[in-house]
């Protein structure tokens, strides 16, 4: 790049934001260090995403003459999506994490809300005390023999229930959307009150449309609590049908678990590198989806938890 | 948190103050207030008024009865001969014995130490890094470069621990490019994702890849909210860069520090299960033993319930008295701390 041009880029990069006028201009070695530190960010979290994207799509000859991983493929393939997802235990467990994660989302926003909004307005009878209950969780916690115990009285072992219950309701969620709720005016509150709205109504009419981005947010972060966990599966879950894909991605990637060619009815497999990197990127992508148009939303709802909590 | 500071001593959250207003619209229906007012309306009415709040909680409320205060009562068992056909009523009391025979235990003082390891390691390591980070991406000062590297950086706080684990393996483990290309050049470092002596470091240095970003989110908050003119005043009686952030950024941000490192200490006790359950086959139970792990591995897999419970809960109870001390700490040194 020519001075001229470089000049042109940082003079077009600083109409975005002034250097203040006090602020020294930084040295060239700093200013060296921070592009450093900016490209070994980058490449730090970008490395292994590419590693695991390149080496799912890279043909066996290809893995073969490198070593087992490819970052960038010469010529891409989806041959390990297709073989992975052929049938069998990974398109069972994809599908047993979406159901989950949809529907303990659902069930989840549903009873935050619900809640979040009973305990938003001023001197409702016993609101108090039923906050308190909600943050008595940040203190305490169970255990994970007292949980496992009560899973078990309740015969939900081996059940999707036991995927949803533990993780259903969050405390640090709930004083997010009350925090939110607590934020709209008053005002709008008596204006519907007047109009002979209920409780009921103007939760649906008037406090949830102003709410859409804190729900969206919060509704992330339970979606993204049941499409990741791998614990509850472990501790809950002992038949083969009914495991989340985070287990089934751990018995690849983790345990050495090899795949099957006969029962995923393919005469040869793509490299078992590859298909384990398939099943990674399987359970990274809804992520990467989502997380674009969410993020810009997460940190007031991130702040807004901490503060008041 | 100064809300939080006008609040009653007993609330940990604030309570919204009572409308000012009193303009008594012609509906008919009660109107809602806060504070003595209301409580001295009658019950009744008041209940008959907040029915259908009241009504909304019941689930949420139903839910963290069964799920979160029934187990807590359940850690009972602690104090029982737990015998899973005669379930929490019937099992017969022992008293302290499970305590007594778990501080006899071998195993448990592996576990317990492990874990204080990994904690301090965690505390000097893990705890500055966000700070760190929130530093450099608050002296970052193009709005458009400071998004991206936000953007990155937040990311990988959204990936499962078997994803993260999986990844490092791939770049790290024995077969890794990483590794591969290391050996290949002559620096030999063997597989770091089975080295049981190195093992504090590795899950250090993969916290800090998933959450440091994440960490970084209140710091930055922080940062934004100090008044530029100190940084304008401190400028023109020369503060170079350095002494501007030592001076004026981390005195600003302090409250902040003290509150995240009160509820570290709380936490003392608690070192990335799911992380470390992932990898014990790795690197041996002896290197990556911890209080969580040792409860699940005693409980749940071996069915020791009394003694693993009590473990548990003794973890619990150390983590709660832990906050309690370091709250007073910091409001003797004159901290906000986390409550009150």
């Amino acid at each position: 790049m020519s001075t001229a041009s470089l000049t042109a880029f940082l003079k077009r990069d600083r109409r975005h934001a002034e250097r203040p006028a006090w602020m020294e201009r930084p040295s060239i070695t700093a200013q060296g260090l921070k592009f450093l530190v900016i490209v070994g960010m980058i490449v730090a979290v970008g490395y292994p995403f590419l590693l695991c994207l390149g080496t799912s799509l890279a043909t066996k000859e290809e893995l073969a003459a490198n070593g087992g991983y490819v970052l960038f493929p010469s010529n891409p393939t989806f041959e390990s999506y297709n073989v992975v997802l052929s049938g069998g235990v990974v398109t069972r467990a994809a599908m047993v994490s979406i159901g989950i994660t949809l529907i303990g989302t659902a069930l989840s926003l549903l009873c935050t809300v619900a809640l979040a909004y009973g305990l938003s307005r001023p001197g409702t009878v016993a609101g108090k005390p039923l906050l308190m209950l909600v943050l008595g969780t940040f203190l305490f916690t169970p255990g994970i023999i007292p949980n496992y115990l009560v899973i078990q009285e309740l015969g939900m072992i081996d059940t999707y229930g036991a995927l949803i219950a533990p993780i259903m309701l969050n405390a640090f969620n709930i004083v997010v959307v009350r925090a939110f709720f607590q934020g709209i005016p008053d005002e709008l509150h008596e204006a519907a009150r007047l109009d002979g709205a209920g409780d009921v109504r103007i939760l649906l009419r008037i406090v949830l449309p102003l709410s859409k981005a804190v729900i969206a947010v919060v509704g992330m972060f339970y979606a993204v609590s049941y499409w990741n966990n791998f614990f509850n599966g472990m501790l809950y879950i002992n038949d083969g049908a009914k495991m989340p894909l985070q287990l089934v991605l751990r018995s690849y990637v983790l345990q050495g678990d090899t795949f099957n060619a006969k029962a995923l009815g393919v005469a040869t497999l793509p490299s078992s590198t590859s298909m384990s990197m398939a099943v990674l990127i399987l359970a990274v992508i809804p992520i990467v989806a989502v997380y674009p148009f969410l993020q810009k939303y997460f940190v007031k709802g991130v702040l807004t938890g901490a503060i008041k909590a | 948190m100064s809300a939080a500071a006008s609040a009653s001593p007993s609330s940990v959250v604030p309570h919204p103050a009572p409308p000012e207003d009193d303009d008594q619209g012609p509906a008919a229906k009660p109107k809602r207030r806060a504070g003595r007012k209301a409580a001295r309306r009658p019950l009744k009415e008041r209940l008959r008024r907040d029915k259908m709040l009241l009504f909304l909680c019941i689930p949420g409320v139903l839910y963290f009865a069964v799920f979160f205060y029934l187990p807590l009562a359940g850690n009972v068992i602690a104090f029982q001969d737990y015998q899973p056909y005669l379930g929490f009523k019937n099992s017969p009391m022992v008293g302290w014995a499970n305590f007594q025979a778990l501080v006899q235990e071998p195993e448990f003082w592996t576990a317990v130490w492990n874990t204080i390891e990994i904690s301090a390691v965690q505390l000097m390591l893990y705890f500055p890094a966000p700070i760190a980070l929130a530093l450099f991406l608050n002296s970052l000062i193009s709005t458009k470069t400071r998004r991206l590297m936000q953007t990155i950086v937040y990311l990988p706080h959204f990936l499962s621990w078997v994803v993260v684990v999986g990844m490092f393996q791939q770049v790290l483990g024995g077969a890794g490019t990483v590794t591969s290309f290391l050996n290949d050049h002559g620096v030999g470092v063997g597989n770091v994702m089975n080295n049981p002596d190195t093992f504090f470091l590795l899950i250090t240095s993969q916290a800090i890849w998933k959450d440091a970003g994440w960490g970084a989110i209140i710091f930055l908050a922080a940062m934004a909210n100090i008044d530029n003119s100190l940084y304008e005043s401190a400028a023109m009686d020369g503060a170079n860069w350095w002494r501007r952030i030592w001076h004026i950024t981390l005195p600003g941000i302090r409250p902040v520090i003290i509150m995240l490192l009160i509820l570290r200490l709380g936490d003392i006790l608690t070192v990335g299960f799911e992380q470390i359950l992932l990898q014990r086959d790795n690197v041996g139970q002896e290197a990556s033993e911890v209080l969580d792990t040792y409860v699940y591995f005693h409980g749940v897999v071996d069915g020791d319930w009394g003694m693993s419970t009590a473990a548990g809960l003794m973890k619990g109870v150390i983590g709660f008295v832990l906050i309690y001390l370091a709250n007073k700490v910091a409001h003797r040194l004159g901290e906000q701390g986390v409550y009150r």
